[in-house]
């Protein structure tokens, strides 16, 4: 049990009713496997703090194995007449804005109050938890305030969620994945690896060399982890610390600063960063899953060429 | 150390490379890594099982679909295509323009919540992009409907990423103070706080240069499909 435990009930809650629908949708060709992932996936939100670590990941491989042979596609959409949402917005007008609205602003301020929450001195809840509850504590008021606007039941407003989170599919579920994976290569020592591989085709006596070699590395180890911070320690302590910090010279601040900022272009980059690049293409019902990233590298290259460059002007400022 | 460790980053290129369903390339790796490392498979199992549960608040957002859900139903972006048509001179570059900057100033500022796919992308920024873009332009063929929608998706990520690191309480910035601190070089969170500052304002003349163009580009684009589809 944690802080977050209602939360997870909560997000219980909407797989479950998708995996009710699922179940009862006739138009559904795979309608048995698909109501079994996200009812597993609902069963892991309700009751995985009683789960053991085992079961939880037999669990997570059987949820793999029903998406991976197809067995999660979306299901018959029931969406209302566009002519009755066109009345409906001019019924509404700015009124459907606020709820919306009130999410983020919600959140902020929670995250904010959550600071005074203190007992002898330390924070209740920890930076994570309090964003988490935050936002769901804003996503909880803006619902009431989207009821009580739009005058529509509670079970309507989960069962558009349940609509949404299906268009979305097993998608939304590949960042938890991703950060399960990075896991599972730290205790396998991936990143010591990798740091190691990235030093020993270097030139080492060359600044820009070592320049070059940490940032692209950043953004390419990056673009395996889907994590700049996953990479970050990785190497910075391979390349960055012992060849440009030691070797040339160079002040750690900004080249931390800048190194990270070459990872976030590796993000922009690589599926492996599902919740930024994947999971959107799916909620904007892109047909090519792959469609933001292809937006997104040419920023993303231009910003890594603009980072080597900022930052071999200004790493060695102290150096003779 | 253990370069067999290396085998799960193969499986990952290999399967996203040949498109096979992520889901499963992503577990697959994950046990190809463990079985490389030599653990046991009931190991890697808990180790998948722990590292689950710990996570689960990725999928926090979906608490914000049935609120999201339910105002689409009652016509919130057709609410948002309205609104944004009565700003008669907006054009579609100058919309994604205004949504950067205040995307990357808000993050900046540490209000890294002030936007999102699911609270703002989806049911605000992309009606108003197409709705201007076909004011601009006239009705748009499916290929630069995606392109649009892409784009509106990417904005949002520059806009975050670029400005959040610029923010000294962000959990990055202190990642790499405490990785410094413990590698003996003491440096202050804010030092590495504005030394992101150069990338940031190059990320905003990098990324609104492209938005800017992106009327010219759509014009561009449609003119091709049409004289395409003139010839055949």
């Amino acid at each position: 049990m944690s802080a977050l435990s209602p939360i997870y009930l909560l997000v219980g809650g909407v797989l479950a009713l998708l995996a009710l629908r699922t179940a009862r949708d006739a138009g559904n060709p795979r309608r048995a496997a698909g109501a079994l992932f996200w009812g597993v996936l609902a069963a892991l939100f309700v009751a995985g703090d009683f789960m053991s670590p085992l079961l939880v990941g037999v669990l997570v491989v059987v949820l793999a194995l029903l998406a991976g042979f197809g067995g999660v596609v979306r299901g018959t959409r029931v969406e209302r007449d566009p002519i009755e949402r066109a009345d409906s917005a001019q019924r509404l007008g700015n009124r459907l804005f606020l709820p919306v609205l009130l999410i983020p602003a919600a959140t902020v301020a929670g995250v904010y109050g959550a600071k005074f929450l203190q007992v002898d001195g330390k924070p209740l809840l920890s930076g994570q938890e309090a964003t988490l509850l935050a936002l769901s504590l804003g996503c909880l008021l803006a619902l009431v305030a989207a009821l009580r606007a739009t005058r529509e039941r509670p079970l309507v407003a989960i069962g558009a969620g349940a609509g949404l989170l299906d268009a979305i599919g097993w998608a939304a579920l590949l960042p938890l994945v991703l950060a399960v994976l990075g896991g599972l290569f730290a205790a396998a020592g991936v990143g010591d690896a990798v740091a190691k591989l990235v030093s020993v085709v270097v030139p080492t006596d060359s600044r820009f060399a070592c320049v070059l070699a940490y940032c692209l590395g950043m953004a390419a180890f990056t673009m395996i982890m889907g994590n700049a911070f996953a990479a970050f320690p990785v190497m910075t302590g391979g390349v960055g610390l012992p060849l440009l910090v030691g070797l040339h010279g160079a002040e750690p601040a900004s080249m931390a600063a800048i190194g990270m900022l070459c990872g976030y272009c590796g993000t922009l980059m690589t599926p492996m960063a599902a919740n930024f690049n994947i999971v959107p293409a799916a909620l904007l019902e892109l047909r090519d899953s792959h469609a933001v990233i292809k937006a997104q590298v040419p920023t993303a290259l231009m910003l890594l060429a603009a980072n080597v460059a900022i930052m071999h002007a200004v790493v060695f400022r102290h150096a003779g | 150390m253990n370069e067999w460790a290396l085998v799960g980053v193969g499986v990952v290129v290999l399967g996203f490379a040949l498109r096979l369903n992520a889901l499963l390339v992503v577990v697959a790796a994950g046990l190809a890594t463990g079985i490389a490392a030599g653990m046991d498979l009931q190991r890697i199992l808990e180790l998948t099982g722990g590292a689950f549960l710990k996570n689960r608040f990725l999928m926090v957002f979906v608490l914000t679909l049935p609120v999201i859900g339910l105002l689409e139903r009652n016509g919130l972006r057709e609410q948002a295509e309205r609104w944004v048509l009565g700003l008669t001179r907006l054009s579609t570059g100058r919309l994604l323009l205004a949504y950067q900057a205040l995307r990357q100033v808000a993050a900046m500022l540490g209000l890294t919540h002030l936007g999102g796919h699911p609270q703002t992308v989806r049911p605000l920024l992309v009606p108003m992009a197409e709705a201007t873009a076909t004011r601009g332009v006239g009705p748009l063929p499916e290929r630069v409907r995606e392109r649009l929608r892409a784009m509106c998706a990417g904005t949002d990520n520059v806009g975050l990423f670029f400005g959040e690191d610029v923010f000294v309480a962000f959990g990055a910035v202190l990642l790499m103070q405490s990785f410094l601190a413990q590698h003996g070089h003491a440096v202050e969170p804010l030092a590495i706080a504005l030394w992101g500052l150069p990338t940031a304002i190059a990320a905003f003349l990098v990324h609104g240069a492209r938005v800017a163009r992106i009327d010219h580009r759509m014009a561009a684009e449609i003119e091709r499909i049409r004289t395409q589809a003139a010839r055949a």
